[in-house]
């Protein structure tokens, strides 16, 4: 099989950069594995509890970028206790102890703590790239460390964090040396800034292509900092917020009209509708726009907007935008990708304006559409057959009804045949996630047709343990599953054990599973690791027969994990 | 894939602004027969806290509450809330303090709130015989109201400023009691 020397197939390799095809290389042979390992620069861990830090450090000495992933994805809506785990700690202390030249990592879900940054600011001299999503366990004093430490920090992307704002001068950390900066998000910090400290530093970052500001910096200090950034792609504003007629905001004006280099604009945590006139010179040259946290700007105030954004493929909204301003993105954004239509919330302030005509009225206008998550007051069979008709090219499709059992709104049967008719047109469909009334029927048409799908999100939906069964038995190559609130039981857990090694993890909590089945899956498949989190917290019922509130299961070569706390038991 | 029937639309439902919950409440069976049978599931209703809505606004949608429920992160959530800081002042103490309106629910949990910032005054009397200290706000047209009077999130909305006056000076009584059943009627 190998005819090459080593060199020539490490060069081969180099092209190969899906992390799934140097997996799969790895397996061609022995020597093609041992190749392949030594010239592995990126590393991506979809749970951390899979694998050990050290096994991954002996395999891939050569590691650069690392990836982790923690907590299962319903943590993000509460439905994972507080204290879980997905702890980064082991990982960063494992990496110091040995000889990897870390570059960068990406953590997503995962606990962080200041010690353990302050760990990695120091243990690696060539220390790129930090990036973190949705992790929490941090403050602002380990970003300093960060700061000080990592003389060719690139990246510094925080994206959704839960920081404790110490309102020190972390920004002040920077050293007068530090003129590497290519990426700086801090749009999730909470808390007032040095804003001298980040003009000083923006302006000693001549690479600086990428810049999202906190609520904390106010309008003058935005024109200020753009005047030394015009090469800037990238901006997230803070507040945006002043008077039409002050000086600040005509310089402003000003200002942006000479950046010409922006594509992707984000923000406006704060912001006036009569200010946003600033950014139209912007608009015709975006392809991202971001105004999902924009809670100050009316629908009017987006159609206005939008109907200069004719080079969008990607839109983050929210539903003040209204049907009608879904008709006018439909008109103007010829290559939408991505949409993303979040509730404004909360519900007292009645039925949401975004209902099944925008999405229609999207799929006929944006043929090139490929990801869509779309909260919405109510859907259509109707509705759903054409949008399926008119974009069949949906690789990840999330649907999500305020009210999450909602029929269709004009025949009041179950949306059944609406997903199904997704999933049969949209051969490409990797990621799902349905709502609205569904019975069994939406899981046949699944298990069916959705032959590329890898996750799949269910909630308040099915009737019995064959919707689940028409999943696990169809999809081929489904790697997570999660449900909440869904009528299945013993018989969809049981019915195929060995199909859990074949994907990432499953996720099931308030449904009809109970104990005794867990424990009879625990026992079957000993490279799993299944855990049972009960409401009650440390008192474990030991009755068989009782159901359990929130079950997570995951393949592991670990076996069980030594942090998991005293309510999560590991069967 | 033909829309084939599935069973009897469901008759029952005749009028579409009322939400009927026995309707969507899931059965063993296909939709449309009368197949329920015992199941130990939970419909979505006994996973929920609904608060009705009022009864003069058809309004369909149901004030849902389930956990993680609409599935939206929390720190979207968060930003969502906003924040809004209003000064505060007290008869008699030499520095103001500023609470967030929008950390309160109620008019209850905003004078829990504010007694706890100011120590020992109470602000209305359990008993509701002569209140030590009459919560007054600044709204947005620059007059002086009493607090509690209109619905919690229109309060929110309209007050720029709290000021405690001490009882004498108000000459009003109004009972904590009494507001507490207000907020009740509005439904707030």
């Amino acid at each position: 099989m190998n005819y090459f020397p080593d060199e020539v197939l490490e060069h081969v390799f180099d092209y190969v950069t899906s992390h799934r095809d140097r997996n799969a290389v790895s397996l061609v042979c022995k020597s093609w594995y041992r190749v392949e390992r030594c010239s592995r620069q990126r590393v991506f861990i979809g749970n951390c509890y899979s694998i050990s830090p050290e096994r991954v450090i002996q395999r891939f000495p050569g590691l650069k970028s690392l990836t982790l992933k923690g907590k299962p994805h319903f943590a993000d809506f509460n439905l994972v206790p507080h204290e879980w785990g997905g702890y980064v700690s082991p990982w960063i202390e494992a990496l110091a102890k040995s000889r990897v030249g870390l570059e960068e990592l990406k953590l997503k879900r995962m606990v962080v703590s200041d010690d353990s940054l302050e760990l990695l600011s120091y243990s690696f001299p060539n220390f790129k790239s930090l990036v973190l999503v949705s992790c929490e366990g941090f403050t602002t004093d380990g970003l300093a460390a960060i700061a000080a430490n990592c003389r060719l920090l690139r990246d510094l992307d925080l994206q959704e964090n839960e920081i404790d704002d110490h309102r020190g001068q972390w920004l002040n950390c920077f050293p007068d040396s530090c003129t590497s900066l290519v990426s700086l998000n801090i749009a999730c910090l909470k808390g007032d800034i040095n804003l001298g400290a980040l003009e000083r530093l923006v302006a000693r970052s001549p690479n600086l292509k990428s810049l999202k500001l906190n609520r904390a910096v106010p309008l003058d200090t935005l024109q200020r900092i753009l005047m030394r950034t015009p090469q800037l792609t990238d901006l997230g504003t803070g507040s945006f917020v002043d008077e039409p007629d002050s000086e600040a905001y005509f310089k402003l004006k000003h200002t942006i009209s000479k950046c010409r280099s922006i594509t992707s604009l984000c923000g406006f945590l704060e912001v006036s509708p009569h200010c946003l006139p600033a950014v139209y010179p912007l608009c015709s040259n975006l392809t991202s726009l971001n105004l999902s946290y924009a809670v100050g700007l009316q629908g009017s105030d987006l159609m206005k907007l939008i109907r200069h954004c004719v080079k969008l493929q990607r839109l983050w909204i929210l539903d003040s935008i209204g049907d009608d301003g879904l008709c006018v993105v439909a008109c103007t954004c010829k290559d939408l990708q991505e949409l993303r239509v979040f509730p404004s919330l909360p519900f007292e302030a009645g039925p949401s304006p975004v209902t099944e005509r925008g999405l229609v009225a999207i799929s006929v206008g944006c043929p090139k559409l490929h990801s869509l998550l779309y909260f919405c007051q109510q859907m259509t069979n109707a509705a759903l057959i054409t949008v399926a008709k008119n974009c069949p090219n949906f690789i990840r499709f999330r649907l999500c009804t305020l009210d999450p059992t909602k029929p269709d709104a004009d025949t009041m049967q179950p949306l059944d045949e609406g997903f199904g008719a997704i999933v049969q047109s949209c051969r490409r469909l990797r990621r799902l996630s349905m709502s609205g009334l569904l019975t069994d029927r939406v899981f046949l048409y699944i298990g069916m047709y959705a032959e590329q799908l890898e996750m799949l999100s269910v909630a308040f939906a099915g009737e019995s343990d064959k919707g689940m069964l028409y999943v696990l038995n169809g999809c081929k190559k489904i790697r997570k599953l999660e449900i909440r609130d869904s009528p299945f039981g013993n018989m969809a857990l049981l019915n195929d054990v060995g199909k859990y090694e074949t994907m990432r993890s499953l996720w099931m909590s308030s449904c009809e599973v109970t104990l005794g089945a867990c424990k009879t899956l625990a026992r079957k498949m000993p490279r799993l690791n299944v855990e049972i989190m009960n409401e009650n917290e440390v008192e474990f019922n030991l009755d068989d027969a009782q159901k359990v509130d929130r079950m997570y299961l995951y393949r592991s070569l670990t076996g069980k994990r030594k942090d998991a706390p005293d309510f999560v038991w590991t069967l | 894939m033909s829309p084939e029937s599935t069973g009897t639309a469901r008759s029952a439902m005749s009028d579409v602004t009322e939400l009927n919950l026995k309707e969507t409440e899931l059965t063993l069976g296909l939709p449309g027969t009368n197949n329920i049978t015992t199941s130990s599931k939970r419909a979505f209703s006994e996973t929920t806290v609904f608060t009705p809505t009022s009864s003069s606004t058809s309004n369909p949608a149901p004030k849902a509450q389930a956990v993680g429920w609409p599935p939206v992160r929390a720190s979207r959530k968060n930003a969502m809330r906003g924040c809004k800081y209003v000064k505060v002042a007290v008869d008699g103490a030499p520095y103001l303090r500023k609470v967030d309106l929008e950390k309160y629910e109620s008019y209850d949990q905003l004078l829990t709130g504010l007694e706890a910032m100011f120590g020992s005054l109470t602000i209305r009397n359990h008993l509701g015989n002569g209140a030590e200290y009459m919560p007054t706000y600044e709204d947005k047209d620059g007059d002086w109201m009493l607090v509690g009077d209109v619905p919690w999130k229109m309060f929110v909305e309209s007050c720029k400023r709290i000021r405690l006056l001490k009882s004498e000076a108000s000459g009003l009584e109004i009972r904590r009691t009494e507001l507490k059943l207000k907020e009740k009627t509005c439904g707030n």
